[in-house]
């Protein structure tokens, strides 16, 4: 019965990122600046976590919690940005409007891309939560829904830290996940990535500063890619692991820069 | 939509006889909600909320000056047992004659604790690892830890399963890894902020604590939220059920390995999922509920909602059905995991949990709150206690929730536009208040001074339950852990705090 069941609507997959998908380019993402130019102190004073710095206008995406005020307030000024390429291979790629040299990016993209190309087309996935709010793992296990499914790509989840090559971790780095984190870290075979997936996971969130959390993951594994959102879409979850892995049609995201933490 | 004081406030130095009127409250029917703790000074604010006669009751009790221990509630009221070692881990305090405390959320040897209610922001805490007890017990007895990182994609916890090798005669719970200190964050916040951290309290589960969090600050201000509003709120809140419920589906066909089924049923999901994203921005409904109101309308129309949630019924109907027949599945659930009627009424289990094992209360019915005082809703309730109980009634619930939101719609088409968020003002006060989140009922009682959150206490469900899987293993091996820890159907986040 399940097994006609299962042909009852078709093929319900994503063909994302082979082609061109309407619910990943409508997905939204974290507020970006439109107009930089404009006086951002008032914007500066609406936001709850000090994503917006006022002069120049700039937005950290890593902290932006997409609430919407700013949005709310100055649609002319700032917006969401959408699609699901919203990771950066820095910390700082995710302070917009970018003024950064892409010389240093370049630098940073090639450590990275060394690692990944090794492994091809099974790469195994290990998530570890350090505090999330519980949204983040929702949005991961959907990779596996019919939706996603991310087996097509060769992306798999395994138990094992031993047999992962990237780790996911979400959440700020509450006190008492450290250790677990640094030791799945250590017991994962090299070459590895590390993907901060959510704002909480890059830098704290609202839920930092806190006497029981680290304001993000970079303190207690080095971060390869950070991907904000508040929690972040399947599909941004997917672009920051293709992202990882070389494999995004257009490799690099907008030009970023700066020094790496 | 605010707390009954049946009782009213004390603040008798004779704990004693505040507790034997707990007692004697849960004894006649009723339950403890919630039991808490705040710093005032030198001194400490030991707060119960009893769920009674159809209100609340707020027992507020100030303990003297330097007293660091006082008689224990957990001896009378058995559910008060993980209130009172979070009380100790936030603390330090010592509730004399606690069969078993240990800590719960943050083990500390010695050292600042975060004292909830002080001024002071406590620097960083880091987990004592001494401070945790091993237990091993019996001949032939040893203890699995499972966690805090599991297998699969799910939150830390740490299970610690203690065996002769099949049964599990004895399971121990440790939550404390993913603490993050949210009640201490709360405070200093402006109260319009603390709605956001409200909603990441508990990710999955953001529009019960907003609404929960908004009514408390709306009560202390006297605000009435539009109707048009409400309904908005009621909308979000039924979305977020039904994707919650989905979840629990997922996860067991999942773990009684029927592949279409779980894929089925993550399809059905991610649809709601996207539903709420089209309607609001947000998959998980966040930025909507705000104090006073909501932030804008459903960004579909209603007759477009009607549509959708029609669609949805319609396809999700016969897989229910399917799976409701499908023996290889029930057997799994059937008798797996039960918990006694009796002893889900003594704790006040709260939510599917504790409607699964007889009990009729469901917060929009019996402490009805926003719109759901006008809307036509009737609660389910099976009486057998095991993990096929709580599934059929989360179905059932499904079904209720797919009727309120074909409510909802109609209401929004017909509701006049109009303002859709009442003036808020941060005023001074405390105020109780709750919603059904799909855990069960969620409270937050909060206290605002100087325009200032200085204590905000958020009780999820998740943390009231999640004790009961202590006591729901009689007869189960371990094959049968994944059912009975979905069927339970909670966060870790809302039970680390």
């Amino acid at each position: 019965m399940w097994a006609l069941r299962g042909l009852r609507h078709g093929v319900l997959t994503t063909r994302w990122p082979a082609r061109p998908d309407e619910y990943a380019a409508a997905t939204r993402g974290p507020a970006t600046v439109f107009a930089p130019s404009a006086d951002g102190a008032d914007l500066a004073r609406l936001c709850p976590v000090g994503a917006i710095s006022p002069d120049p206008l700039r937005i950290d995406k890593g902290a932006c919690i997409l609430c919407g005020r700013c949005v709310a307030a100055r649609p002319d000024v700032v917006g969401w940005s959408a699609g699901p390429a919203q990771a950066a291979i820095t910390r700082t790629g995710l302070v917009v409007p970018a003024q950064e040299t892409e010389q240093s990016l370049a630098a940073v993209s090639a450590g990275l891309r060394a690692r990944t190309t090794a492994l091809r087309r099974s790469v195994h996935l290990r998530h570890v939560d350090a505090g999330s709010d519980g949204s983040e793992e929702w949005e991961i296990l959907a990779l596996l829904n019919p939706v996603y499914d991310i087996h097509r790509l060769g992306l798999f989840f395994t138990a094992s830290p031993r047999h992962a090559d990237v780790l996911l971790v979400t959440g700020a780095g509450g006190h008492g996940m450290a250790g677990p984190l640094r030791e799945t870290y250590d017991a994962m075979p090299h070459p590895k990535v590390v993907i901060a997936v959510g704002t909480d996971a890059v830098g704290g969130g609202i839920v930092s500063p806190s006497y029981a959390t680290s304001g993000g993951v970079g303190d207690i594994v080095p971060v390869d890619v950070w991907l904000p959102g508040s929690p972040p879409s399947p599909f941004a979850i997917l672009s920051a692991l293709l992202l990882a892995l070389g494999r995004l049609p257009d490799a690099l995201p907008s030009p970023v820069s700066g020094e790496q933490r | 939509m605010t707390a009954t004081a049946g009782l009213g406030s004390t603040s008798a130095d004779n704990l004693t006889v505040s507790w034997e009127r707990v007692a004697a409250e849960v004894a006649a029917g009723g339950r403890l909600a919630d039991l808490f703790a705040t710093a005032r000074g030198d001194r400490i604010l030991i707060t119960a909320q009893v769920a009674a006669r159809g209100g609340m009751m707020t027992i507020d009790v100030l303990l003297p000056p330097g007293q660091h221990s006082y008689p224990a509630l957990t001896p009378l009221v058995r559910a008060a047992f993980w209130y009172e070692r979070e009380i100790h881990d936030l603390f330090g305090i010592v509730p004399a004659g606690h069969p078993r405390l240990e800590p719960l959320v943050l083990p500390a040897s010695g050292g600042e604790l975060p004292r909830p209610g002080d001024p002071r922001q406590p620097a960083a805490i880091w987990p004592d690892p001494a401070a945790l007890p091993l237990h091993v017990i019996g001949p032939g007895m040893f203890t699995i830890p499972h966690g805090p990182v599991r297998s699969g994609v799910v939150e830390s916890i740490e299970y610690l399963v203690e065996t002769p090798g099949e049964d599990i005669p004895h399971l121990n719970m440790r939550p404390f890894y993913k603490h993050r200190g949210i009640e201490k964050r709360f405070e200093r916040m402006h109260p319009g902020d603390g709605v956001l951290l409200a909603e990441r309290t508990e990710g999955i589960a953001s529009v019960a604590h907003a609404i929960a969090y908004c009514q408390a600050l709306e009560a202390i201000a006297g605000t009435d939220v539009p109707w048009p509003a409400a309904l908005v709120r009621v909308l979000h809140a039924e979305l977020e059920r039904l994707a919650c419920h989905l979840d629990v589906i997922v996860r067991l066909a999942d773990g009684a390995g029927l592949a279409v089924a779980t894929a089925r049923f993550g399809w059905h999901k991610e649809r709601v999922l996207r539903l709420t994203g089209q309607l609001c921005g947000s998959r998980f409904g966040r930025g909507v509920v705000v104090p006073g109101g909501v932030t804008f309308p459903p960004l579909l129309a209603p007759a477009r909602i009607l549509a959708a949630v029609s669609e949805l019924d319609r396809q999700l109907s016969p897989d229910i059905r399917l799976l409701l027949g499908s023996a290889s599945f029930l057997d799994r659930l059937r008798r797996t995991g039960p918990l006694p009627a009796d002893r889900a009424a003594e704790h006040g289990a709260l939510g599917p949990v504790g409607r699964a094992s007889a009990s009729t209360d469901d917060a929009r019915v019996a402490r009805a709150y926003g719109a759901y005082s006008s809307l036509g809703l009737t609660v389910s309730s099976r009486r057998d206690g095991d993990a096929l109980a709580r599934l059929e009634v989360r179905v059932d619930e499904i079904e209720s929730t797919v009727h309120l939101l074909r409510q909802v719609a109609d209401e929004l088409g017909e509701a006049e536009p109009g303002q859709l968020r009442a003036d808020c003002p941060a005023a001074d006060g405390r105020a109780l208040a709750w919603a059904e989140a799909p855990q069960g009922e969620v409270l937050y009682d909060v206290c605002i001074n100087e325009g200032r959150i200085t204590r905000c206490r958020s009780r999820s469900a998740s943390f009231h339950n999640l004790v009961l899987m202590h006591e729901v293993f009689a007869g189960d091996i371990l094959t049968d852990f994944p059912f009975i820890e979905a069927s339970f159907g909670l966060s870790v986040a809302g039970v680390a705090g």
